[in-house]
């Protein structure tokens, strides 16, 4: 295909995206022009199709032969965002936001609104699109989307994640054709540099100048890499760019290939993505077919391929170096920097790597220029930031917002607050190698440096929020337990240091702690911090400094007064029937599998806390909340 | 390595030598070839790696090196249901090591380990990334969410039958 070719079509195509991009009624006066009466947009990323979006779209096409509509173009789509919500359905041109849609409920949506002259079903939308007067507000200005700015996601949950067409359509590969065509190298390099765009995956490594030091180094051939080894348990950002937007991946890639010289990619994806796995593959299929991977790409002479590895569960993959070792087919252990990868990466040649959500802020650059990209964020971390949003929390989804956006606007403008009246306690970001972000930093601009300034970090952008019933010490030995069992093994700090962290928070949530372990959690620390072979031993010791930190009472009533807070720690605790609820229904002690309850039938129950094993099923089979620990 | 008799058919060893045969030459070959190789078997035999080992001209040890760094790949036969339960950060803050005692408890083996029967293995997992579903459970590919302990039995039982 020729640049021609890629122009003719992103134009036949421009309308039919647009529909789902303007207000209403600019809308519905392009919409027919576009071919389709209405366009009914259901998310196929991993988080609905877990709740069965499929059977929605199966169940749409059969309502469409029933009923004889022909006009209604199905559109599957990349993740909306918000998550908590799926299955996720949209009508354009009205911009009509449905929510947890079931097989059922899309007939409903079929007969009433889909069909000719049908109306919004009210009582199926997302219940916050909806006035107290009957009318509907557009999702748009629901606060959940109001406050986001979407740059790495903007074609997420708009175009059709299987199509290279509609990508086209939605701008997809006018960059690469800039670049190619309108760039040099060179130029290609200092509009990243100057945009200030740093690094997604962690670190906040500034890319422009990670390419430029790859374009600069000896030794051919040269590789690119993409990181979607998204091994941050609870972040899915990269996962969802991938399902929802292969191609913008794609063509970023291409654009650094044509950059630094290289004529040949690897993206190294997770094995537990299958649906992100599947879409990157139908991508490069399609990518092949046009002409925009291959040979002479566009007719510019310049040559680029990707190939896709699959990773096989192991976190410490998302290092750099042990990434390269296991695209080249070896265990996946770090090794000691420098050389750096700029000079020395896979099968020892001069490699850029950067991380799926970097990789979807490229196109954007070279397309609107590094002003508009270095105008959005703050002074050193600019554009926009992706956050994987869990936990104790209404909307669990995925956000994205300018730098510098307040905690507190994620979580209670965005997030809307915490389930069940509880309070906030704390906001995890970074995973396993950040910290936690206690309640009095909630007005704190979220960005690269003032995450480190409290102890924490960005990281790939997971955020858990945990309310007044997560124990902080029961929070630090999870992610212990984590990266203990995640360590390759290869530096001495990191094997043992985890291993003997997470001893001594299992002996302080098991109530034999004693004063000394706190000094002795730092001494360990400090020499992870210092010693440790990678990011993975040296970040370790992170999430429990900071929860000493902020949550230092925690570990003091832990170890003095062998107390849990929270009411999480087992051993601190013990499980009691309260007589007054009890109504001697016998559920209880049928369902312990340590025989610890006894009691006669409608009489009140009693429980030996020394034969319990605390394994909670009591409280789980209690239908009148008799059962309580403390 | 393993303990368990190999017991491959006729039809698998054509698929493993096809499928080394599509990735020979190619650069780090090992790595898709035991996927596929466990997508075959189910696991990797101690057979099955000596044959890779051979074919792609790499040392044993390599192969069993990295066949046992990675979690996803298994050296023993896993149950006929695979049941996982996610235990990454947004799930276990939603409870999901109540889940996975529910399950434990239900199939009476501990996490890691295959039924005597061999009809379930459980397992766990580092996120899915269905966090909106959280607290979730994967039995072949199938995600249950919103779960309570209460929900594990009903789920169980859909696969007991056959």
């Amino acid at each position: 295909m020729t640049v021609e070719q890629l122009k003719k079509l992103a134009a036949e195509k421009a309308e039919l995206i647009n529909v789902r991009r303007i207000v209403r009624e600019q809308a519905e006066k392009l919409a027919p022009r576009t071919g389709y009466r209405k366009q009914v947009l259901v998310c196929g990323g991993t988080g609905c199709t877990s709740s069965h979006s499929l059977q929605v779209i199966e169940q749409l096409e059969k309502s469409f032969e029933e009923l004889g509509i022909n006009d209604v173009l199905i559109v599957k789509t990349g993740c909306f965002g918000l998550c908590a919500l799926g299955p996720i359905m949209i009508v354009y041109p009205e911009g009509a936001f449905y929510s947890q849609m079931t097989p059922e409920h899309a007939k409903t949506v079929a007969e009433k609104h889909l069909v000719k002259g049908g109306e919004i079903v009210k009582e199926l939308l997302y219940a916050e699109t909806v006035h107290d007067d009957g009318s509907v507000i557009p999702f748009s200005e629901i606060p959940f989307y109001k406050h986001q700015m979407r740059v790495a996601l903007r074609n997420c949950g708009v175009i059709a994640a299987e199509s290279i067409e509609e990508a086209i359509g939605a701008g997809d590969y006018s960059a690469l054709a800039r670049a190619l065509f309108e760039m040099t190298p060179d130029g290609v390099i200092e509009e990243i540099q100057k945009s200030g765009l740093r690094g997604r995956g962690g670190a906040g490594f500034p890319t422009g100048t990670k390419w430029k030091f790859t374009r600069m180094a000896q030794g051919e051939p040269k590789y690119v890499c993409c990181n979607a080894d998204e091994g941050d348990p609870g972040a899915f950002m990269d996962r969802s760019v991938l399902e929802g937007d292969p191609h913008c991946v794609l063509e970023a890639m291409a654009i650094a290939g044509y950059a630094v010289g290289a004529k040949e990619g690897y993206i190294y994806v997770r094995a537990e993505y299958p649906i992100a796995v599947e879409r990157l593959n139908m991508a490069i299929e399609q990518a092949r077919k046009y002409g925009l991977l291959g040979k002479d790409i566009l007719g510019s002479g310049f040559d680029f391929d990707i190939h896709v590895r699959l990773g096989a569960g192991a976190f410490v993959c998302g290092e750099e170096t042990a990434l390269m070792a296991s695209i080249e087919g070896h265990r996946g252990e770090p090794r000691p920097r420098p050389p750096f990868s700029a000079q020395c990466g896979l099968f020892k040649k001069p490699t850029v790597l950067n991380n799926v959500e970097t990789w979807a802020n490229i196109a954007p650059i070279i397309l609107n220029g590094y002003h508009w990209f270095s105008s959005i964020g703050t002074e050193r971390s600019k554009g926009t930031k992706v956050f994987a949003v869990g936990g104790k929390i209404h909307n669990v989804g995925l956000v994205e917002v300018p730098m510098g956006t307040t905690l507190r606007t994620i979580v209670y403008d965005i997030g809307g607050g915490i389930p069940d009246g509880k309070a906030f306690k704390a906001a995890q970001t970074g995973g396993p190698s950040g910290g936690c972000i206690p309640a009095k930093h909630i007005d704190i601009g979220m960005d690269f440096d003032n995450l480190v300034a409290i102890g924490s970090m960005m990281g790939s952008g997971g955020l858990i929020v945990m309310d007044e019933d997560t124990c902080m010490v029961d929070i630090a030995k999870f992610y212990l337990e984590f990266t203990a069992d995640e360590s390759c093994g290869k530096c001495t700090p990191c094997r043992i240091g985890t291993k003997r962290l997470l001893e001594t928070l299992d002996k302080i949530c098991s109530g034999k702690g004693e004063p000394a372990d706190l000094e002795k959690i730092k001494d360990i620390a400090e020499h992870m911090k210092s010693s440790s072979l990678c990011a993975l031993g040296q970040s370790a010791p992170n999430p429990v400094l900071s929860a000493m930190e902020h949550f230092g009472e925690e570990y003091t009533a832990h170890i003095y007064e062998k107390k849990c807070p929270a009411g999480v720690c087992k051993s601190l605790l013990n499980y009691y029937i309260e007589p007054d609820k009890c109504r001697g229904c016998t559920l209880c002690a049928r369902n312990c599998p340590a025989n610890a309850i006894s009691g006669a039938v409608k009489s009140v129950h009693e429980i030996d806390t020394a034969k319990c094993i605390k394994c909670g099923q009591c409280i789980a089979h209690c239908k009148f909340s008799a059962i309580v620990k403390k | 390595m393993s303990q368990n008799p190999f017991e491959g058919t006729k039809e698998q060893m054509a698929e493993l030598l096809a499928c080394i045969e599509a990735n020979r030459g190619e650069k780090g070959a090992l790595m898709p070839v035991l996927h596929e190789a466990q997508n075959i078997y189910g696991y990797l035999p101690a057979e099955v790696q000596t044959i890779i080992a051979e074919e792609l001209n790499i040392p044993l040890a390599e192969v069993y090196g990295v066949a046992t760094f990675y979690s996803q790949f298994s050296l023993t036969p896993k149950g006929k249901h695979k049941v996982s339960i996610c235990l990454g950060t947004a799930c276990y803050v939603k409870g999901s090591d109540k889940i996975l005692e529910a399950v434990e408890h239900e199939l009476r083996v501990r996490c890691g380990e295959c039924t005597p029967d061999k009809k379930f293995s459980i397992e766990s997992c580092r996120c899915v990334g269905a966090c909106g579903l959280a607290p979730v459970m994967i039995v072949d590919g199938e995600v249950y969410g919103r779960l309570t302990p209460r929900d594990v039995k009903g789920i169980l039982d859909k696969y007991m039958q056959d």
